[in-house]
């Protein structure tokens, strides 16, 4: 199998507090990986450090093949493994002085030189996908935080990356959009995108998940099969942080 | 002693065509200050937000000694002053229009720099993370967002420039004030040529003001 991610002993602080320690983890090819923990926990810098949206102090980070360098270091690598990299934010991050169209055309066209025409195409084909081809003429402010959230999928999608990242996708929506989100990730994994997602929807993590990881502190402190790891956590600290999760 | 002060009516209206001579030194100051200024605003504040230190100190100390010094003090120096300098003499028009420059320059670099650092650092990691390189984030994302956000204060940075060029008929520029003072020397009618000049600044904002108002619906409307 092919390996997209490797970390060898990952070190990672803000300031003094050390939010990721000795982070091994490797994430093959077609995988969906699904990140859970308590807040603070390090989870979403983790997925960060994947696409140099945080930079490592100690350790080994290799994407795709291509080293990325700790702190400091040469970064040269960093724009070739972003453009094989996806992201999708809590806070969806979508250009609000564009329509959707041209959030989802803007990179295939700045980065890839994708002429217009191409890139236009992919953009109505990607909206269908995700189910809002009718809207991508508007403002993204004129859209729901569901669709907005698909929007912002889409637009990583038209860079065709070899890996997804999403950052708590759904965190910030109401509740009544949360599936629609859930839907297109999970039509995804079953394409074979290779996913890593934070996230606190355990529902999701149990049927979509190849492989759960629990972050406690900035360290990894179990992971295995979804089952395993919902009804069989063998780690004292997984136990209470799923009692407490999914208690309600 | 009881004013038996009159408001003429008719010396108001004979020093029209006199006065209005001065509108177009006054315009060309300010438009053309205001020009250079705002090329100026968007190089430094651009520089005073940069990380590298040898970029940002120069561009801060600009801003700070052409906002913390008086205009006057500005215009004063560079058309009496600086010819020493350089040699030779400065026209005035010239200086007026430098002073301007330099002084709106500062105060629109910290529109820029305000306008830039109020867009959602979220924007930024957007761009990047999709391979988008830093320039072509912040041209292509962050520019467009923060320039919608800086017409206000440019607009109110224009009005203030406007009125600033009163200040240049100290070194002898046939502006709106000076084209007032000349003239009251010969018809001794203070108050009314006064009053006209108000009323010919007043009518220049106000038309700016509008203008303005009608770019910031156009620019928002999106949004």
């Amino acid at each position: 199998m092919t390996q997209i991610v490797q970390m060898k002993g990952m070190n990672k602080y803000f300031g003094k507090l050390h939010v990721l320690k000795d982070i091994d983890l490797s994430v093959e090819q077609g995988e969906v990986v699904v990140i859970i923990g308590a807040s603070g926990s390090g989870k979403s810098t983790l997925i960060r450090c994947v696409n140099g949206l945080e930079e490592f102090e100690s350790g080994h980070l290799e994407v795709e093949g291509q080293a990325l360098a700790p702190k400091g270091g040469n970064q040269k690598m960093l724009a070739e493994i972003r453009k094989e990299v996806g992201m999708v934010f809590q806070q969806f991050n979508l250009f609000p002085h564009l329509t959707v169209k041209k959030n989802i055309m803007l990179a295939p066209q700045k980065v890839k030189n994708t002429p217009q025409t191409v890139a236009n195409a992919t953009a109505e084909r990607l909206l269908e996908r995700v189910g809002i081809g009718n809207q991508a003429d508007k403002y993204p402010s004129h859209l729901s935080g569901g669709q907005q959230q698909r929007v912002a999928i889409a637009r990583a999608l038209a860079m065709e990356p070899r890996l997804m990242l999403f950052d708590e996708p759904t965190s910030a929506l109401d509740p009544e959009m949360i599936g629609e989100v859930l839907d297109v990730m999970r039509e995804l994994a079953k394409e074979g995108m290779t996913m890593m997602v934070v996230t606190h929807e355990m529902g999701f993590a149990r049927e979509v998940a190849d492989r759960v990881i629990y972050i406690h502190e900035g360290q990894i402190v179990e992971q295995g099969k979804p089952d395993d790891v919902f009804d069989n956590p063998q780690n004292e600290r997984t136990q209470a942080f799923l009692s407490r999760v999914l208690a309600h | 002693m009881e004013s038996q002060f009159q408001f003429d009516w008719q010396a108001a209206i004979n020093s029209i065509p006199f006065l209005i001579k001065g509108i177009p030194y006054t315009l060309l100051i300010s438009f053309g200050g205001l020009l250079i200024g705002f090329a100026l605003g968007i190089i430094f504040g651009l520089l005073s937000i940069n990380r590298h230190w040898f970029l940002k100190w120069p561009a801060t100390a600009y801003i700070e000694i052409f906002r913390g010094t008086p205009i006057l003090v500005q215009v004063l120096f560079i058309f009496y002053g600086l010819p020493d300098l350089i040699g030779g003499p400065i026209d005035p028009l010239t200086a007026g229009i430098a002073a301007i420059a330099l002084n709106s320059g500062a105060y629109i670099s910290e529109v820029v720099r305000g306008g830039v650092q109020s867009i959602d650092k979220g924007q930024t990691e957007a761009g990047l993370s999709l391979g988008l390189s830093r320039t072509q984030t912040f041209w292509s994302i962050i520019w467009p967002q923060a320039f919608r956000r800086m017409i206000p204060p440019l607009g109110n940075q224009a009005i203030v420039s406007i009125k600033d060029t009163s200040l240049f008929s100290v070194i002898g520029v046939g502006e709106l004030v000076r084209q007032g003072q000349v003239y009251i020397a010969n018809t001794f009618t203070a108050f009314e040529v006064y009053f006209v000049v108000a009323v010919m600044y007043l009518a220049i904002t106000l038309s700016l003001s509008l203008v303005l108002r009608l770019v910031e619906r156009r620019g928002l409307a999106s949004v």
